[in-house]
């Protein structure tokens, strides 16, 4: 070693100023790696932005939907024939007692505008959509009182009209569409002039329920989200407690032996386990065994805590383990019990890992849908489950589920929705694992 | 303060636990079945909910085999109330029942599904026949006595149909447009040829033998089967517009700006042309009322009565609108929920 490193007294083989073959070979070696990194690095990027475009054109029209504003005479021979304002009366007429109203105080505003169109009543009626009818039933047998009476409503328009205004539909689609007609779009266009048609930003694409195939415009997340968030307390409230525990009786008090060398191994391996795993077991235990409902937030928050459950011991048991031995020590020696030295000194400064893990488990659940095909919840849903308690145990659906079924509708309105419900899992995600990094930051102690 | 966060915690689960031990009355309608019916089924169940004082029924998807399964599980408010089948239900699925105590059943046919042969709309049409279909999709083929691997790769090989190469995209196995797919059409197109005829005389005259070796579809890569969706054939068929898939007439109905339909022994798919039968390729849809939960589920008569009401499943409404074609004999499903006829 000695020799290699002496210079030679007579001629230097190496200078500091004049790189050597060798050196620049290594330079090169590093170059080069540098380019793979980067590269390496782009291609991920690449497949981001290839992501998010695809998902951010398909699905930022969904949160702008199209409005269709004209006043509509409540006909009292239609609605009331009695005529005595017997909410239990008038909820005998069904919405197909009302779709016709509508329709044709649709055609009679049109015509008073003085729009010129070919189209026949029964094709003007068909722009509206097929929710406006619930809507409007909805609301006379909540104040029957505004019978007789001519009031403005704000309805929603038809999915291919609506469709046209963000550009899916074309007027060369339409050509070959069965559900439009080019002269439908024509008087959209008038009526968006006159201001009849507006498309803006719709709250309740957030909030409303699902809705069926045939009126894409109504459907909503307003279950899903609802569901999600039935989901993820009940995971928080079981899986937290439960991870934890394990973690420090497994860290601090077991003994190590076998049996829980068996365990960690166990633990380790559930974490690895395929979710669709869990469904089944859910499935079988809570539904079929435990008797608990189908559909139901609680089961799937049930399922979705085993699914966590190895996240967050690992979790935990990691930090826990990156608390120094020292303060341990340190506790015990000033007289502490064990217990008091866990509790009262390693918990607190293994707190911020234990959150991460936690919100990352949490993020992960959130995200999940396979277990949930086999416990009922991916279903259609449109009541709202109630206010918790009680709301763990009524049917109601889920984000990632929601995006599953819009993609199956034959509708390509469809879509549209599925992409932004997309959006919508997307922000929460993003907000949760920020709020993870951003706990690691504020509170994480090195040593 | 660690060990409060930990005892309330603690509380927290016993409080779930002990709400869970608590029996839960189901007050809504809950169905689950064949991924067909679903879109009908979730028609009705809105339109139920908002004319209704009970709440929207829950519809789950699954295909009507899990839906049956799940039917016959037993009697109970863990179990659903209506399972949605695109086939009748299997006399092994009625033992299964009965054995888990679900003995009486009421079988609603709420209409007729086409399913149509659909491709790009920019591309050639097609008049097809079942003996096109047969030729260009069977596994092998009789030729001079002997049973040999399908050689056709193009349309204009199997008949008088446009220089186009031959790329199927049908259901999978799991779904039941399958079934009616290849004994509507496979099997129909089979005994068209006279292919039925030089099977039998190769095998010995075995009709069952020959049937399946008719019904046999070849796996070569020019047929895919398709597992997922419709709109996952429409996705291939945009993919590669040479592609002609296997479609529910209410599926190409939402979608004609981008697929063109063809005809199958000359009968262009329509409402009309499914219902009268003269549109060959078509099966009545179901569903199935555990009658046992009537009277115990708040809603469920008025549901199935309000789903084949005429409003509802007549030739005018909705769900015809939709795609389904209506049952000429809607009044005999009406009468026979009013007066709960099990089978």
């Amino acid at each position: 070693m000695s020799d290699a490193t002496a210079p030679s007294p007579t001629a230097p083989t190496s200078s500091l100023l004049k790189q050597d073959d060798r050196t620049r070979r290594r330079n090169r070696a590093e170059t080069r790696f540098r380019a793979y990194g980067m590269a390496a690095v782009i291609v991920g990027i690449l497949a981001l932005v290839l992501l998010l475009t695809s998902i951010l054109s398909n699905g930022l029209s969904s949160f702008r939907q199209t409005f269709i504003t004209f006043p509509v005479t409540l006909a009292e021979e239609r609605l009331d024939p009695q005529g005595n304002r017997n909410p239990e009366e008038m909820a005998r007429v069904t919405t197909f007692g009302y779709a016709p109203l509508l329709g044709q105080s649709f055609v009679e505003h049109v015509q008073s505008m003085g729009i010129e169109t070919d189209l026949g009543p029964r094709e003007m009626a068909a722009m509206i959509s097929d929710e406006a009818p619930g809507q409007l039933r909805a609301m006379v047998l909540a104040n029957p009182d505004i019978v007789g009476e001519t009031i403005t409503l704000e309805l929603l328009a038809g999915g291919r009209i609506d469709g046209f205004f963000k550009g899916r539909v074309t007027m060369a689609s339409a050509e070959r569409d069965n559900n439009v007609s080019p002269e439908q779009l024509l008087l959209a266009e008038a009526l968006r002039e006159q201001g009849v048609m507006d498309t803006r930003f719709n709250w309740d694409f957030i909030t409303a329920p699902d809705a069926s195939g045939q009126r894409p415009e109504a459907a909503g997340l307003g279950v899903a989200i609802l569901g999600s968030f039935y989901m993820m307390i009940v995971v928080l409230v079981l899986a937290l407690p439960i991870g934890v525990a394990a973690s420090i009786y497994l860290e601090e008090f077991a003994p190590k032996n076998r049996f829980t060398d068996l365990i960690e191994v166990n633990i380790s391996n559930l974490a690895a386990v395929p979710s669709i795993v869990f469904g089944i077991l859910g499935l079988a235990i809570f539904i079929n065994f435990a008797g608990l409902p189908q559909s139901a937030p609680i089961v799937g928050g049930l399922v979705l805590t085993l699914m966590t459950l190895p996240t967050i011991i690992i979790a935990t048991r990691a930090s826990l383990r990156a608390v120094p031995p020292s303060i341990r020590s340190a506790a015990l020696g000033l007289g502490a019990s064990k217990m008091q030295s866990v509790f009262h000194h390693v918990l607190p400064l293994a707190a911020p890992g234990i959150l991460t893990g936690t919100i990352i488990g949490l993020a992960q659940a959130l995200g999940e849908t396979a277990p949930l095909l086999l416990i009922g919840m991916v279903a259609f849903v449109r009541e709202y489950p109630s206010a918790p308690p009680d709301g763990f145990f009524d049917p109601a659906s889920a984000l990632p589920v929601q995006v599953y079924n819009w993609t199956q509708r034959s509708d390509p309105a469809f879509v549209e929705r599925a992409s932004g419900a997309i959006i919508v899992l997307l922000v929460f995600l993003i907000f949760m694992n920020a709020v993870a990094i951003l706990l690691r930051r504020r509170f994480e102690r090195r040593w | 303060m660690s060990l409060a966060k930990l005892t309330v915690s603690a509380l927290a689960i016993a409080a779930v636990s002990a709400t869970a031990a608590v029996a839960q009355s189901r007050d809504n309608v809950q169905i689950a079945g064949s991924s067909t019916v679903l879109p009908y089924a979730a028609i009705v169940a809105e339109a139920f909910g908002e004319n209704f004082e009970f709440p929207t029924p829950v519809v789950e998807s699954g295909g009507s085999s899990t839906g049956l399964r799940r039917f016959c599980e037993g009697v109970g408010e863990n179990t659903i109330d209506i399972a949605n089948a695109s086939r009748s239900i299997r006399e092994n699925e009625i033992a299964t029942c009965a054995e888990n105590g679900v003995t009486d059943i009421i079988e609603v046919r709420i209409g007729y599904d086409g399913i149509v042969f659909a491709s790009d709309i920019d591309g050639n049409s097609f008049e097809f026949t079942p003996e096109h279909w047969y030729l260009a999709l069977a596994a092998e083929l009789p030729v001079d006595g002997a049973l040999v691997a399908n050689p056709n790769t193009n349309w204009s090989e199997v008949g008088d149909l446009p220089d186009q190469a031959i790329a199927a995209y049908i259901p999978g196995t799991r779904h039941g447009t399958r079934e009616v797919f290849e004994e509507n059409v496979i099997l129909q197109g089979c005994e068209d040829s006279g292919a039925m005829e030089a099977i039998m005389e190769i095998n010995g005259g075995d009709e069952d033998a020959a049937e399946e070796t008719c019904m046999a579809i070849r796996t070569d890569g020019v047929s895919t089967d398709i597992d997922g969706d419709y709109t996952e054939t429409l996705a291939r068929i945009s993919a590669n517009p040479e592609g002609i898939g296997v479609f529910g007439l209410a599926f190409y109905e939402n979608n004609t700006d981008r697929l063109q339909v063809a005809t199958m022994s000359g009968v262009e798919p329509t409402v009309e042309t499914i219902s009268t039968g003269e549109y060959p390729v078509s099966r009545p849809l179901f569903f199935y009322i555990k009658a046992a939960h009537i009277g115990v589920i708040p809603g469920l008569k008025e549901f199935a009565s309000f789903f084949v009401s005429d409003d509802i499943a007549g030739p005018f409404g909705p769900l015809a609108a939709y795609g389904l074609v209506s049952d000429p004999e809607l009044a005999e499903t009406q009468a026979k929920i009013e007066n709960e006829e099990t089978m």
